[in-house]
């Protein structure tokens, strides 16, 4: 079951990076939160506690509710335009994802992690998302993209840590989550602001307020 | 070889254009309207065999070939698909690489009958047949080698056994991604919506129809023949990955095949109702897509 | 024996009389294939091994000739085709005789022949090189042939130095291994090996690039698109079909020095992993970019030369199985990717040799290869067509021709590779299979649209009005081609098991392993031949049934259906380009296609244009800025050249001295 959840985790990037359209981006991220929210549940499904339910449903309504609807929010009051507008082709984009994924099976095979883990797929996938993250960050033009960029990192730093500490994740989980809170607040703030100001939020026109 | 290993071919040759009939009766529903005879397509050869033709003064011998090229590598390559639980007539090692090139010998015919009319409308489809398929071909095979691997087998009729459920807990994954790639293959290589539209009256926007524009009589009757063969065959395949085992009872395989065939029929009618064509500009993330998706599986079985 | 011969060739043309020097080449030619062939397939077929050896004066020379299996196999593709291009040139020369002395032609055409026979049987280094030239230079006055044109110069002084850039690494390639071997014959270094393992690398890479810039691997193929549509069609189905062969030839030949001692140890001299990484990485790129590139081509010949750099990153692609094979000592994939690699040498000289008569015959039947400009040929030159589309059909790997049988063992090695083993060896397997199935399917929206657009359709020119058929020295040679695509598919397990012989002796592995693993590939074979009968049988239903159902009933004949459009005219027929179109969009940003349109304007739009242009991306981005600096920095020596005779003595006479006193210190 974590197996195709992490697989599905691994898709939903590959989407992202082929997807032309803002909203279905941010809806394709909303699904992997809730994924994401379900998958330290059932990796430990023998010993299901309050705590761990408390923080799937704390992750799934953040992720899965949250973060869509702020976004949403900036998308429209900042009325740009649907389309994504990347630098790296769609198409080039996938292959490139495909390529980041072989390496991060590599990778993850090498990584020297020795904990208990719910599946071997988690490390990969987990480095995967990262670099898929990463790559929306810097290929893509739209300030919207790059929170989103942004979520998918951070999910995968998340996954990483549903591996590695497994034992006590509320901590680690809180911090990344107020981190990412932080960030998508700022960023939406930003993102309104621009607009308000320059009537776009493209990233690559920021370099103009070096005057 | 005894008398079961011929049903897959019987069934393929006898059954398949009843596919189109189940396909359009189910978008018909969708629509509201009573919708064709399920045997309308029997209908449609039997009145094209008894047709007489019409060529255009431009074609030559290879138009004529075109049609005849396709079926005959058809029937060829029917006889190399297993089907459920049944095994194929012939199967051997790396049979697949003959099925793939007899599919690929079919569509050469095609596209160079269908440049020999001269036509402008029917090199547009040519130019886009080739386009599709060259980006569905290392789809195929990469779904071709993923089951390989997955399985250790290296003839079709193994490699596409009905899988258990101890199979599905085990590479449940792997499976998944295999059948959802090979579905856009079926769906892009038989010119099914959402990457051609069979039913659309636009020739601008049509792709394998285009090409069989000219064709006429006896001829169109053996390239629509092909064509259900074609669904068939690469349904088959899919089928086979669906559907349960049986435990080795010839009837109810029997039964189970050819109601699942045309489930299968009806799932392709559903998405044809359900969804739109994709503008030919997206057509191709919709086919690197369905590599990707292999591409994954593929990379799940080597870890 | 097959020496004698050659050097009958070479005198018989020296003299040349000026009327019958077509048949005078072609027929020595010919005659010695005829020849030459007796003892190849006598060695093939398990024969001893031939060898001449004549001490010669040159240093370190020795005339030392051997004709082992290996050097049998390629062999005999170079005679068949040799001798049929020269039948083939008769009929196509003719049209210049009277304009051009044929002679020189006929001349280099049989030196080229003779260095291509000299490579492939020399043991000697020294030897080797000499013949290497002979055929460098010989291939370099052919392509030149027509060197009235402009375009022909440049072709030929492209190909000129990088065919000597080539040369050059070869040089440093055999010097070291003489250094390491203390010898200069083959015999002794296949014996010994190169047993340092950095050396061995080093020598890996050199002959990559030096035997790689012949064979056409793509980042060194840049002379192959030039040189082979400016030669005499005859003459780039020579070149392309068996002379960038000899570049695998070396290639082959350079494994067995820098593998294992013949009968060493189990894993002492295996070659490492990366080898084969290597050889499937360059295939890769060459399969794939070559067919990317050939699709973007509107020349008729430069297509065909693009796809011989594709057809070659398709061999490389079977050799990189096989050296995998050797790293982990799997006989199963040594035999299929080398088998594999070494039937699709003779099958691409087969069908590509056929492709370029066939593109020469459309060239001498209406004056142009721009693909664009033809259509319509079929109903004037049958024959050509029709051999030109099986060529098609064959090169595009389909079932039941010569092209789907070399693929097929390629693509099963790469698949029981790809499933038995674990990572290292799996990945670049399962690569290849992906790559393979793309460059298959690209080929056929290649081929489609050269066959298609050039022999099917309306004719789109003027050009087209005046096509006639090319006479029987031109037909024959394409049909006897196509009979061999055809015959290879039908009978495709003898022809693997031929291969016995041959991959024995490049391998070094137990006849009993080999046939083993052949015959285990022979039984698929037989089935994919009981479905080509099968195939052909049905197909002969078909046409008597529709015989049957046509008869008596009305058949009529009108325009094709133009969608209502009333006036439609050739202009509107689908093109080259636009059947590309899609495929080059898709690809932009590997291939760099410029585009040019100047869209129609206004109501009555008077003139629009759209041209394409994909220059090579590797001449473009690497040659260019390389030369264009080297051409800077050399120009600032240009005051040493000044035109005074006396001043360049004295340069003579300053050299001499400080060679006398380097000498003397």
């Amino acid at each position: 079951m974590t197996d195709l959840i992490l697989v599905l985790v691994v898709l939903t990037n590959l989407k992202l990076l082929g997807s032309s359209r803002l909203g279905a981006s941010i809806r394709v991220v909303a699904a992997q939160g809730v994924m994401l929210g379900l998958l330290p549940v059932l990796a430990h499904v023998h010993e299901l506690s309050l705590h761990f339910a408390a923080l799937a449903v704390g992750t799934v309504a953040l992720k899965g509710v949250v973060f869509p609807w702020l976004l949403f929010r900036a998308l429209r009051e900042a009325e740009v335009t649907r389309e994504v507008e990347p630098y790296v082709a769609y198409i080039t984009s996938i292959l490139i994802g495909l390529a980041a994924l072989a390496a991060s099976f590599w990778l993850g095979g090498r990584l020297p992690v020795s904990t208990v883990e719910p599946s071997s797929l988690l490390v990969p996938s987990a480095l995967f998302s990262i670099l898929a993250g990463l790559f929306l960050i810097v290929a893509r033009k739209r300030a919207v993209n790059q929170v989103l960029g942004f979520l998918v990192l951070e999910n995968g730093i998340y996954t990483f840590g549903v591996g590695i500490v497994a034992e006590t994740p509320f901590l680690v989980e809180l911090g990344v989550l107020l981190d990412a809170f932080v960030a998508v607040f700022v960023m939406g703030i930003a993102v309104y602001h621009i607009n308000r100001e320059f009537d776009h939020i493209e990233v690559d026109r920021l370099d103009r307020l070096k005057g | 070889m005894n008398a079961l290993s011929f049903i897959p071919l019987l069934l393929a040759l006898i059954l398949s254009p009843l596919l189109f009939g189940v396909i359009n009766r189910t978008k018909a529903l969708f629509a509201g309207r009573r919708g064709q005879p399920l045997l309308q397509t029997y209908y449609d050869l039997w009145k094209l065999l008894r047709k007489g033709a019409v060529y255009s003064r431009t074609t030559t011998w290879i138009f004529r070939a075109g049609p005849m090229v396709g079926l005959a590598a058809a029937w060829v390559a029917a006889t190399l698909v297993p089907l459920g639980n049944f095994p194929a007539l012939i199967a051997f090692p790396a049979d697949f690489l003959l099925f793939a090139g007899l599919l690929g010998l079919m569509r050469f015919f095609t596209v160079v009958a269908a440049l020999d009319t001269g036509s402008s409308f029917e090199g547009m489809g040519a130019s886009r047949e080739v386009f599709f398929s060259a980006l569905t071909e290392p789809a195929l095979f990469v779904v071709l080698a993923t089951l390989a691997r997955q399985t250790g087998q290296l003839s079709l009729s193994t490699m596409f056994e009905p899988v258990s459920g101890a199979d599905w807990l085990h590479g449940g994954p792997v499976l998944a991604l295999v059948i959802i790639a090979l579905m856009i293959v079926l769906l892009a290589e038989n010119a099914r919506i959402p990457v051609d539209d069979p039913n659309t009256h636009l020739e601008l926007t049509m792709i394998h129809e285009v090409m069989v524009l000219d064709h006429s009589g006896p001829d169109f009757a053996f390239i629509l023949y092909a064509a259900a063969l074609k669904l068939w065959m690469l349904g088959a395949l899919v089928l086979s990955m669906v559907l349960p085992s049986s435990g080795g009872n010839p009837w109810l395989s029997l039964a189970l095949v050819s109601g699942g065939m045309f489930g299968l029929a009806v799932v392709i009618g559903v998405i044809e109702s359900v969804m739109a064509r994709l503008r030919l500009l997206v057509v191709p993330q919709l086919l690197i897509g369905a590599g990707a998706v292999a591409t994954v599986a593929l990379i799940l079985t080597l870890r | 024996m097959a020496l004698l011969l050659l050097g009958a060739m070479a005198v018989l043309l020296l003299g040349r009389p000026d009327r019958n020097v077509s048949w005078l080449g072609a027929g020595s030619v010919v005659i010695a294939s005829v020849l030459g062939c007796v003892p190849v397939i006598h060695v093939l077929s398990g024969g001893s091994v031939e060898a001449v050896r004549v001490p010669w004066s040159v240093p370190f020379g020795e005339f030392f000739l051997e004709l082992d299996p290996l050097t049998a196999w390629f062999l005999f593709p170079t005679l068949l085709v040799s001798a049929l291009s020269a039948i083939y040139g008769v009929g196509y020369l003719r049209s210049w005789q009277g304009r051009r002395s044929l002679g020189p032609v006929w001349f280099f055409y049989c030196l080229l022949v003779l260095g291509m026979m000299l490579v492939l049987l020399a043991r000697n280094a020294v030897l080797f090189l000499i013949a290497w030239e002979l055929m460098a230079l010989a291939s370099f006055f052919l392509v030149t042939f027509e060197h009235e044109r402009e375009s022909v110069r440049e072709a030929g002084w492209i190909y000129f130095v990088a065919t000597h850039l080539g040369t050059a690494f070869l040089l440093v390639f055999f010097l070291l291994t003489a250094r390491e071997t203390g010898s200069m014959d083959f015999t002794v270094w296949a014996e010994k090996g190169i047993q340092t393992r950095g050396l061995a690398d080093i020598l890996f890479l050199l002959a990559i690039v030096g035997f790689g810039t012949k064979a056409g691997f793509m980042p060194f193929h840049v002379w192959l698109p030039e040189a082979h549509p400016a030669a005499p069609s005859h003459v780039s189905a020579l070149m392309s079909g068996v002379m960038i062969k000899t570049g695998i030839y070396g290639l082959l030949r350079a494994l067995t020095f820098l593998g294992a001692p013949a009968g060493a140890g189990a894993t002492a001299g295996r070659p490492p992993l990366w080898w084969g990484w290597a050889l499937i990485g360059i295939g890769l790129t060459s399969g794939v970019l070559g067919v990317l590139f050939a699709l973007a081509q509107h020349d008729l010949k430069r297509l065909l030369a693009y796809h011989s750099v594709e057809n070659i990153g398709i061999i490389t692609l079977g050799l990189g199985t096989g050296l995998l094979g050797m790293s982990t000592g799997s006989s199963m994939l040594i035999v299929l990717g080398f088998g594999g690699g070494l039937l699709h040498v003779v099958n691409h000289a087969l069908f590509k040799g056929l492709l370029f008569l066939g593109a020469g015959a459309v060239l001498h039947g209406t004056g142009t290869l721009e693909i664009d400009h033809l259509g319509g040929l079929l109903k004037r030159m049958p024959w050509t067509a029709a051999t030109f589309l099986i060529g098609a059909v064959a090169i595009s790997g389909l079932p039941p021709l010569n092209g789907f049988v070399s693929e097929f063992l390629i693509f099963l090695g790469a698949f029981k590779g790809g499933v038995s083993t674990g990572g290292a060896i799996a990945v670049p397997l399962l690569a290849l299979i992906a790559g393979l199935a793309l460059i298959g399917g690209l080929a056929a929206a290649c081929f489609t649209k050269a066959f298609g657009i050039v022999f099917l359709g309306e004719p789109r020119s003027e050009h087209v009005s005046h096509a006639h058929e090319a006479d029987w020295t031109m037909r024959l040679p394409m049909l006897i081609l196509a009979a061999g695509c055809v015959l290879i598919g039908l009978f495709a397990p003898v022809v693997v098991g031929s291969l016995q012989a041959v991959l024995e002796n490049l391998t070094h592995l137990q006849p009993a392993a080999v046939s083993e693993n052949l015959a285990a590939v022979a039984s698929p074979l037989a089935w994919v031949v009981i479905g080509t009968v099968a195939f052909l049988l049905l197909l002969l239903a078909l046409i008597l049934l529709r015989r049957g159902l046509l008869a008596g009933r009305r058949v009529e004949t009108n325009v094709t259906w133009g969608c209502g459009y009333a006036q439609p005219t050739a202009r509107m027929q689908y093109t080259a380009s636009s059947f590309a179109q899609p495929l080059m969009d898709l690809f932009r940003p590997l291939l760099g296609t410029k585009k040019k349109i100047s869209p129609p304007r206004g109501f009555f739009p008077e003139e629009a244009a759209l041209k394409t242009v994909t220059p090579d991306i590797s001449h473009e981005e690497v040659y260019r800025p390389v030369f264009g600096r080297i051409n800077e920095w050399l120009s600032q020596l240009r005051w040493v050249q000044h035109g005074k005779v006396q001043l360049y003595v004295l340069y003579i006479a300053v050299t001499l001295i400080v060679l006398l006193i380097w000498e003397l210190r």
